[in-house]
């Protein structure tokens, strides 16, 4: 469904954040881009919705070559693709409700958008979707009002009333605490499930990454060093993404959270 | 020294770099600077015999603050403050409207580089005149009376609140956009819900505070014809009638200390 084909971004600095990288994510896949800071995650999904302009290569989004198209047509793009950020990204003066409702704007007019005259379907659907991540009563408050996790709830309320094909995840739990994250994470995840979404989800927290993504792909000097399962993460593999260091430590970790999970699921 | 070892280190004392690192250059910058504070005091020139005359006319104007005179002159003082005020809410209300596009065109981080460099002309050429310097070629273009100083205020506005709201908007956080135009937002409703929140409060309170200059300024422009309570100011002054000088400057007074109240309480609201 996506297929990036010998995409390179080289910054103006000279940095080659990405070198030729050659990605397939199939339909309602989930992915999640680990490695180290500077390894090129984040450019390499900004250049999928050309928040970032990739300097040569191609993004293909079902049949369209996202890198060909000019404003208007990168605009409609655009609604396919719901993006989910590090820092919640979410306008922070605005209501919590017209945050949720700016995921709409790639459909909506100027005039209704100005005045907040959004059809009735998409203001049912933001009602849905608040009361999904169970922040119904909070729509009419400040997002700059909410703690942390709410606000990246509130993130993944706009990403997804786009209706979109694919989610880009950008680093969604660097910034909450661990319970917390891994709510967020099983949030994502069950939610690409129910609607049978793609999501390329960045996350540096490997653990995370193996507990609740089926298909883990390594990112070092903008080169894929690892495509494989969660699992097939041994000390050797880890050592290749991040370079040296003891990674028995992180691994076992996993496991025991794993049957932690099992017991707390029980 | 660029492999410092701990041991050499330990003991020594630390003091912060000092900003310009050549010891010569930086005393010679101080010695200089204060050689030239005192040169330049001693240029003043200072008439010890007109300040003494001077005195008495200077404690006249004073005291006249205690006995102002409201009523001989008072309906050309409320006229001239009605002219004032109408020319302040009339050139702040077009300024403003006019700098919001000027303001977005001269913010980097959002315009093409054309229409940056024309907005941050007209910025620059609106703040390079200054005011009066406005107001007198207006005045000689359209007369005297409240128009020119309807215009220059105008004018003046737009370099005024132009600058700094590019200046904000330069300063916006970038993700906040960021997120709206990977939503598939038009420019125009990206302005509307990525920019316009975050200098939302600024813009307020600029223009509230421009409000209060435009009518101070107002004031200042009668001195050379371009109408409102300045002209009438000006005229109180020409006959010596300091007592209505007073009254005229107490109401200014008075009508900037409401206004300054009057935008605390809205920049309060608005963050």
């Amino acid at each position: 469904m996506l297929r990036l084909e010998k995409l390179t971004k080289t910054y103006r600095t000279g940095d080659r954040a990405l070198k030729e990288i050659d990605l397939e994510v199939g339909k309602g896949q989930v992915l999640a881009l680990i490695g180290p800071s500077g390894a090129g995650k984040s450019t390499l999904i900004r250049c999928v919705n050309r928040l970032v302009q990739p300097t040569s290569g191609a993004v293909w989004l079902e049949d369209t070559d996202l890198t060909r198209l000019g404003s208007g047509a990168l605009r409609r793009a655009r609604r396919e693709m719901g993006m989910i950020f590090q820092e919640y990204a979410l306008v922070e003066r605005l209501t919590v409700m017209e945050n949720v409702l700016s995921g709409r704007l790639g459909y909506v007019g100027f005039w209704r958008s100005f005045l907040r005259w959004y059809p009735q379907s998409d203001i049912d659907a933001a009602f849905r979707l608040l009361d999904r991540v169970g922040l119904l009563h909070m729509a009419d408050k400040r997002a700059d009002e909410l703690s942390g996790g709410q606000r990246q709830r509130v993130g993944i309320c706009r990403a997804l009333i786009q209706d979109p094909k694919l989610l880009l995840v950008d680093e969604p739990t660097a910034s909450l605490d661990p319970k917390t994250s891994r709510q967020i994470m099983r949030l994502i995840t069950e939610l690409c499930r129910e609607r049978r979404l793609a999501a390329i989800i960045n996350i540096h927290d490997v653990a995370l990454a193996q507990m609740f993504v089926p298909r883990v792909v390594g990112l070092r000097f903008g080169e894929i060093v690892y495509d494989g399962l969660p699992t097939g993460l041994t000390p050797g593999k880890l050592t290749d993404i991040y370079g040296e260091e003891d990674w028995e430590a992180t691994i076992q970790k996993v496991e025991d959270e794993d049957v932690e999970e099992v017991e707390a699921a029980e | 020294m660029s492999h410092r070892e701990l041991e050499d280190m330990l003991g020594k004392g630390w003091r912060k770099p000092p900003f310009v690192s050549n010891p010569k250059l930086r005393w010679s910058l101080i010695l200089g600077f204060f050689a030239y504070l005192v040169a330049a005091f001693m240029t003043i020139e200072v008439d010890w015999g007109r300040v003494y005359v001077g005195l008495d006319r200077g404690w006249a104007f004073i005291l006249a603050f205690t006995s102002p005179d409201f009523t001989s002159r008072a309906s050309d003082i409320w006229d001239g403050l009605l002219e004032s005020i109408v020319m302040t809410v009339a050139a702040s209300v077009v300024g403003i409207l006019i700098s919001i596009p000027i303001g977005l065109g001269a913010a980097r981080n959002i315009a093409p580089l054309p229409i940056y460099l024309i907005c941050r002309g007209i910025v620059a050429i609106s703040r390079a005149l200054q005011e009066i310097i406005v107001a007198i070629l207006l005045v000689a273009i359209f007369g005297f009376g409240p128009l020119a100083g309807f215009l220059t205020l105008s004018f003046a506005t737009i370099g005024f609140l132009s600058k700094l709201l590019a200046e904000d908007i330069e300063a916006m956080d970038k993700v906040q956009a960021e997120a709206i135009k990977a939503s598939g937002a038009r420019w125009l409703q990206w302005i509307n819900y990525g920019v316009q929140p975050q200098v939302m409060p600024r813009l307020v309170g600029l223009s509230m505070y421009r409000i209060d200059i435009n009518f101070r300024e107002s004031a200042i422009l009668g001195l050379v014809g371009a109408g409102g309570i300045g002209a009438t100011l000006n005229t109180a002054f020409d006959r010596y009638e300091y007592d209505t000088a007073a009254a005229i400057l107490i109401l200014i007074i008075g009508i900037v200390m409401s206004l300054e109240y009057l935008s605390g309480i809205i920049r309060a609201k608005v963050q």
